[in-house]
């Protein structure tokens, strides 16, 4: 690892809090530039929320977050635009314009953001769009393809300006295997070949291991291991451990986000419990 | 309401602002919502104004024919239409139908990430999505304004001149007489004030609206009734400033 060069993100002692749920709670890590940082950790535990927070779409309750050397926590709006200009994001959801065509949505960033003209533009459209192999369907809308399909035209948008930093939310999720390792190709040639940085949540194993060349893992709102990807592999945390392998039985509980729910939402989780408990006296 | 003058506030800098410093808004999304606020509502607003040109001219009648005054229903039709009934009737459908489509479309792509990804593209919400609505509205509210105004009086001709013993010559030059431009400008004022509460309600709403597809509904019904109100009370307040306190 670099570690004489400048952090390209730089997250100090950063805690987020939902009501008095600490869903982030003193997280700190470096990325530095050509890294791929994976992202990993169950449903719910904050993944999300942590990108949103290094984007500068939610403020922190404390803690600091510096990307390219600025932080980002304290600016306006206008100082924020222009640091997003630098960097690309994928939602989870894909976050595509309804109202506009395929094209239309990769296109949008380079529209409002270039001079090109619309020759070029749309050349560069193409090119994206060929990169995650869906030539030829620019002109349908976002309703009218799959929710996989979706994914890959939110990544070729936010590849679109050619950015220095980009943030994957599942990248791969919804993605049948060959299209994985399509998209973990490209997440490969671009930080390699043209020193992009990646930070991508994933909770594909195979594909984590395939492009990560650092992986944290999240927890409890905490880094509860990081390392590259052998020393994750062989990490004696047994939490890590459970996940990595997908099993059902091991230190982390099933029912741990439904009881951190409880306390805010009043949701009771007895049933859910019990059956669980049934379950397991049978097998 | 702090988020509402927020709004405000953003959409005069990008509207009156911007442009000076060279960011001029686009025309294509302008002309695209003003085929939808205006010209897709231009059938609606004539039926209405029709009804009401002739509704007013028949309570007109028989009031003024107890009076043997029947000479006066063109001035009764065309003072309440152009001042009242044209500015205000028309306002209602526009934000029944076109507030509430405003409404409900922000406030789904808030719901769906549309905007947060807007903003992580360094694209601003306002500029892209409430300017062109907004200056789509400030021209079409007063045009459909217009429009109706004289729809409605025709409808009051219709009136006048296959019910009453009007004919056409007659009722132009008793309207004309009766109603002077000032009655035509204070209705055309009031649908630009009515414009403006309209879009920058609808638009606020659907910019803050939380909770997946029930906050979409609530966000839209809240819009409608908000504006309605904010509307008519706007109108009584217009209407005491130009025609009573002076
Ligand atoms: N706007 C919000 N208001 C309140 N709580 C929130 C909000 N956003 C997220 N949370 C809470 O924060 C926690 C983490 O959410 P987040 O979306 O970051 O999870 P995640 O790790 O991305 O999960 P997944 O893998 O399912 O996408 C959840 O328990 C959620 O309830
Ligand atoms: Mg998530």
């Amino acid at each position: 690892m670099n570690t004489e060069t400048e952090p390209v993100i730089e997250v100090i002692d950063l805690v987020r809090k939902f009501g008095d749920r600490a869903v982030i709670n003193d997280i700190s890590l470096n990325i530095h530039r050509g890294e791929t940082l994976v992202i990993m950790g169950g449903s719910g535990c904050g993944k999300s929320t942590l990108l949103r927070h290094i984007i500068g779409s939610m403020k922190p309750t404390s803690g600091s977050v510096k990307i390219f050397g600025e932080e980002i926590t304290t600016m306006n709006e206008r100082e924020i635009a222009r640091v997003r200009c630098r960097f690309g994001m994928l939602f989870q959801s894909g976050a595509l314009l309804a109202s506009l065509t395929v094209g239309e949505n990769v296109a949008l960033p380079l529209l409002q953001h270039t001079d090109l003209s619309p020759d070029e533009i749309e050349e560069i459209v193409e090119q994206k769009l060929q990169m995650v192999g869906l030539s030829g369907f620019e002109n349908l809308k976002p309703a009218e393809i799959s929710g996989g399909m979706k994914k890959r035209v939110g990544l070729a948008r936010a590849l679109a300006l050619d950015p220095e930093l980009l943030f994957s939310d599942e990248p791969t999720s919804g993605l049948d295997p060959i299209m994985t390792a399509v998209v973990d190709q490209l997440t490969l040639k671009l930080t390699h070949g043209s020193h992009m940085t990646a930070v991508v949540v994933t909770h594909d194993m195979t594909s984590a291991f395939r492009i990560a060349t650092r992986m944290i893992m999240l927890g409890h709102g905490d880094i509860i291991a990081q390392g590259t990807p052998n020393e994750i592999r062989t990490s004696p945390n047994p939490e890590v451990q459970q996940f990595i392998n997908g099993e059902p039985d091991g230190p982390i509980p099933l029912n741990l986000s439904q009881d951190e729910h409880e306390h805010h939402q009043h949701v009771k989780p007895r049933p859910f419990v019990a059956a669980r408990g049934r379950f397991h006296h049978k097998t | 309401m702090k988020n509402y003058l927020q709004l405000n506030l953003s959409l005069l800098y990008w509207v009156f602002v911007a442009p000076f410093k060279g960011q001029f808004p686009k025309l294509s999304p302008i002309f695209r919502q003003m085929v939808f606020i205006g010209v897709r509502a231009a059938p609606m607003v004539a039926l209405t104004a029709f009804s009401v040109g002739v509704t007013l001219a028949m309570q007109a009648a028989h009031s003024l024919q107890q009076l043997g005054a029947e000479i006066y229903v063109p001035d009764l039709v065309m003072v309440t239409l152009l001042r009242e009934m044209g500015p205000v009737l028309i306002a209602v459908i526009v934000i029944g139908r076109s507030g509430s489509a405003v409404a409900a479309e922000i406030g789904t792509m808030k719901v769906s990430e549309e905007i947060e990804a807007l903003e992580v593209m360094a694209i601003n919400p306002i500029q892209y999505l409430v300017v062109p609505r907004f200056l789509a509205m400030m021209v079409m509210l007063p045009a459909l304004t217009i429009l109706g105004d004289y729809i409605g009086v025709f409808g009051g001709w219709a009136v006048c001149r296959l019910a009453l013993d009007f004919n056409t010559a007659g009722f132009i030059m008793r309207a004309l007489e009766s109603a002077d431009a000032w009655d035509l400008y204070s209705g055309v004022i009031k649908s630009v004030i009515f414009a403006w509460i309209i879009i920058t309600i609808a638009c606020n709403a659907g910019l803050h609206v939380e909770g997946g597809a029930e906050g979409v509904g609530q966000a839209t019904t809240g819009s409608v009734v908000q504006a309605l109100l904010a509307m008519l009370v706007m109108n009584a307040v217009l209407t005491g400033i130009f025609f009573f306190a002076t």
